[in-house]
């Protein structure tokens, strides 16, 4: 059970003055209950390729296969793709358009035909997955909640759908830090639950400490592909391609650099903070 | 969805045609169309035909775009010309049930479909040759006489400069909504008539309170560059006539005069 691309390659507009090659053969897999990071400059593909995933855009030249069955398939429904692969655009919040905030979630399981009291179950279980009270919120305007707010509403509206893969495209842009970190640790929750998350991102913060696996981006090609360790060795690379690495990753270097023998494999506060630790102690004995 | 759509498209090339005063491509559309309406004999179409494949030609615009642009308004050229094609009365030459086709109508129906066609064809050059900023420009300036009877030249030449930089923005909006109301199950493509225009609903709520808020935005954004209306204002852009200005005014006059002599001699 993955998602799988082959080959795939897109241009927009093609065969006018605006063409621009969107994708170049990007071949990759992604296994169910992975958890893996997809990153790259601005304009580098990412949001064209996970529109492929749950055939926002049909292949134009390559194979998208979705739990081993071409997505081009004559019999294959389109409206199950799209249940199984729940994609959370950008900007989420704008896609909100109910009265309430409990219309709103049931209009994906609504779209599924579903009878209304699998609807209310769904409802309820996708407010509360993304932290809510859920008789609370239920009857309020989800134009009237904070940035936030929305934002798990509207990630919410998707997870009623049930999906076994999640797509999250930048799911923390323009969040403050609080709002920031209550997402990441919702979609980690959302992990820990079962269910498949791609995710979406430039911060490589963000990335750095959740995922498992990382997919990085260059001009519509997958560049670079490794477990977050291996990737963020490579940080002369990254920065060359317009990526940072984790602050942490480069406090760490800086550090080495000035003669302090830490291992700069580190990607997060914590790990670093221990290894910082160690290596002071191992001096006090000496 | 959109992505078909050329008329009113800019096409970005470099070409004579496109180096010329919008004012003076305004002027010459503007008589294109009275010289459409004055035509009353089939060949005289023809001088028509140069005239527009020399421009086209002229432009570097592929001919494809040019008549993709009429594709939206396929209807109504097959509308227009079915009308003519059964109401016009005269010597019957076909009969087809209840309907006659008359040779008079035959010859109107083709010559309405050909006029409007020409007449799409003749303004998306038009339009697919200026920026729209230039466009704006030049329909202020040649509106600026009409000022001092009180026509608010500059306001109505900004709003239209606003609505034509808006439209790409507001497409790109809608194509965004409708893949994230699309990855929740949404279908916008089947079912009656009725279910249609509901299930447009989840995509114009959002996209209206997104155009408010662009709207507020950008009035926010005027005022604290202390935008205040036309009066004094310099531009960046002068627009002058030069050496393919006067070239394109001789080739225009010469149309002209074959079309309108055509008229009165013929
Ligand atoms: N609707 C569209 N029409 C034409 N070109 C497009 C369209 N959407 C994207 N592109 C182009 O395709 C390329 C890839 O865009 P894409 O949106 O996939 O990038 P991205 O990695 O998601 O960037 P970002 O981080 O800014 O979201 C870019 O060069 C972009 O200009
Ligand atoms: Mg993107």
């Amino acid at each position: 059970m993955s998602i799988k691309t082959e080959k795939l390659s897109f241009y927009y507009s093609q065969g006018t003055p605006f063409e621009t090659k969107a994708l170049d053969e990007v071949s990759i897999e992604i296994e169910k209950g992975d958890f893996v990071g997809i990153i790259g400059h601005t304009g580098s593909g990412k949001s064209t390729l996970i529109q492929h995933f749950n055939g926002l855009i049909m292949p134009e030249e390559g194979i998208v296969k979705i739990d081993e069955r071409n997505i081009k398939d004559k019999d294959l429904k389109i409206k199950l793709i799209r249940q199984k692969v729940g994609l959370v655009f950008q900007y989420p919040e704008y896609q909100l358009f109910e009265e309430t905030v409990y219309k709103d979630v049931s209009y994906g399981p609504m779209n599924l035909d579903l009878d209304s009291a699998e609807i209310d179950r769904r409802v309820r279980y996708a407010l509360e997955l993304v932290g809510f009270n859920v008789d609370d919120i239920k009857d309020k305007s989800p134009f009237d909640l904070s940035g936030g707010q929305k934002r798990r509403v509207a990630i919410a509206g998707v997870l009623a759908m049930k999906p076994d893969y999640l797509v999250l495209d930048e799911p923390t842009a323009g969040l403050d830090p609080a709002g920031r970190n209550e997402i990441l640790s919702r979609i980690r929750q959302l992990h820990e639950s079962g269910i498949t998350i791609i995710l979406v991102s430039h911060s490589m913060e963000d990335v750095a400490r959740l995922v498992k696996y990382i997919y990085v981006m260059y001009k519509g090609k997958i560049h670079m592909e490794g477990d977050p360790h291996e990737i963020y060795k490579n940080s002369e690379e990254l920065k060359r391609i317009g990526l940072g690495v984790p602050q942490v990753v480069d406090v760490m270097k800086a550090l080495k650099e000035k003669g302090i023998d830490v291992d700069t494999n580190k990607l997060t506060v914590g790990e670093a903070t221990e290894e910082i630790l160690k290596v002071l102690r191992s001096r006090q004995d000496v | 969805m959109f992505k078909n759509i050329t008329i009113g498209q800019h096409y970005p090339v470099e070409s004579k045609i496109h180096n010329l005063d919008p004012r003076l491509k305004l002027v010459i559309t503007l008589l294109y169309i009275i010289t459409l309406f004055l035509i009353n004999k089939f060949p005289v179409y023809l001088v028509v035909v140069v005239f527009l494949v020399l421009v086209v030609k002229m432009s570097n615009v592929p001919v494809k775009m040019v008549i993709l642009g009429l594709r939206p308004i396929l209807i109504i050229i097959m509308v227009t010309f079915f009308i003519n094609l059964f109401m016009t009365a005269g010597e019957v030459i076909w009969q087809l049930g209840p309907l006659d086709i008359t040779r008079e109508g035959l010859r109107q129906a083709g010559f309405m479909a050909l006029r409007l066609m020409l007449l799409i064809m003749g303004t998306s050059m038009l339009t697919l040759t200026t920026s729209p900023i230039l466009l704006t420009d030049g329909i202020e300036s040649l509106l600026n006489p009409f000022k001092k009877i009180g026509l608010p030249a500059h306001e109505l030449a900004m709003m239209m400069t606003i609505a034509l930089r808006f439209i790409p923005t507001l497409m790109e909006e809608t194509e965004k909504i409708m893949q994230a109301q699309k990855a929740r199950g949404a279908d916008f493509e089947s079912g009656n008539l009725i279910k249609r225009a509901k299930s447009l609903v989840p995509l114009l709520v959002p996209l209206f309170v997104s155009s408010f808020r662009r709207a507020d935005d950008l009035a926010m954004a005027m005022e604290a560059r202390c935008y205040r209306g036309g009066e004094n204002r310099t531009r960046m852009r002068k627009l002058a006539i030069n050496k393919t200005d006067y070239g394109a005014m001789v080739i225009t006059a010469v149309y002209i005069a074959a079309v309108v002599g055509l008229r009165i001699f013929w």
